[in-house]
């Protein structure tokens, strides 16, 4: 087991809002992980500094070891929660793009999963469903053999069969020597296939444990200890 | 396989414990080689390190052996699994009882009950 992600003491602020506030945390390999919080809890503050898109205002963040950059970058298969590729794209272009762009990309395997959900590879981004838009999005970031991979809210915009499709995907593709990080707030969904949650509040970790360890101390299910959690 | 899980209670028991009964039902057979921890984990979409815990804990119990590099086989001996599930029927049998009594049922009701609900 080796250490992919540590965070010291780190801080993000946006003007006076601060958004991360003193994050201490370490992500190790072969771990299915949720990172869950309400909105603005800080979740996408903390995935953008751990892919070098934001800095830190204070602390430090490492990625496998080394800062936020090119390196990382190889090492760190990231989704996005907004879309980042052009409408004008077919989608067999974004396969090649993404082919172009990182030495671990397995095309054969990202074709695979195009056809079992049904996307043609000739279609134009944009004559695709946000759900399915979404879903070619996820079936490019699997497709890599990353060391770590980021997704923020994969499942939000797709339906319950997808969502379990998704699930599998995950699972599917699990290697020890990974591990995977989703932010979502559809915990039900997911938490059978979850190791550890972190649960996110104002910016602080409120709670990093293992899944098991929420059933058997609280006899409930994840979901339900987060909306106890994060009651208003 | 078809996986009952209950989200309130930890997974890991859960999975050993459904494991156990498919060997004690023979459902799956003596010396039989399981289906990988990735196959099982996508089956009942769990994680794979839950199965992996499930798995280690049934070897330990005497009911599965590791083969490096081949897997995991059921041992040729069903018994002991057989005499897992039989405590657990025993400790259900005992748990839906004792409610029984406090719900003031006695043994002719509960009988009679019991009847009604398995013709």
């Amino acid at each position: 087991m080796s250490e992919l992600l540590r965070c010291e003491d780190l801080c993000k602020c946006y003007g006076h809002l601060v958004a991360l506030d003193h994050i201490n945390l370490t992500v190790e390999s072969g771990k299915i992980i949720g990172l869950l919080g309400p909105n603005g809890s800080g979740k996408t503050t903390l995935i953008k500094l751990l892919n070098g898109l934001l800095t830190p205002s204070a602390g430090h963040i490492t990625v496998c070891g080394d800062e936020p950059g090119v390196q990382t970058k190889k090492a760190v298969a990231y989704l996005p929660d907004t879309v980042f590729l052009g409408g004008n794209m077919t989608v067999r272009q974004t396969v090649n793009l993404f082919d172009d762009f990182f030495d671990d990309f397995r095309p054969s395997l990202a074709y695979e999963m195009l056809n079992r959900l049904n996307i043609d590879p000739n279609a134009r981004l944009k004559t695709l469903s946000k759900g399915n838009k979404e879903k070619v999005s996820l079936i490019l970031t699997m497709s890599r053999n990353a060391r770590l991979y980021v997704l923020d809210e994969p499942i939000a915009g797709v339906d319950p069969a997808t969502r379990d499709y998704i699930i599998s995907t995950i699972l599917n593709n699990y290697n020890p020597e990974a591990s995977v990080i989703i932010s979502t707030h559809l915990i039900a969904d997911i938490e059978q296939a979850l190791d550890e949650v972190i649960f996110i509040k104002n910016g602080h970790i409120v709670m990093q444990k293992s899944v098991d360890e929420i059933r058997t101390e609280n006899n409930k299910s994840v979901d339900e200890l987060f909306r106890e959690v994060f009651k208003w | 396989m078809d996986w009952h899980l209950d989200k309130n209670r930890p997974l890991c028991p859960q999975i050993e414990e459904q494991l156990c009964v498919s060997i004690a039902t023979g459902e799956i057979k003596p010396s039989d080689r399981l289906p990988s921890v990735r196959e099982l984990a996508v089956s009942a979409s769990v994680n794979p390190n839950t199965v992996q815990k499930a798995l280690e804990s049934l070897e330990q119990k005497g009911l599965l052996s590791s083969v490096r590099g081949s897997g995991w086989f059921v041992s040729p001996q069903p018994q002991k699994a057989k005499e897992i599930v039989n405590q657990l029927i025993h400790a259900r049998t005992g748990t839906y009882l004792e409610a029984m009594r406090l719900y003031g049922c006695d043994r002719e009701e509960i009988i009679r009950i019991v009847k009604e609900w398995t013709p």
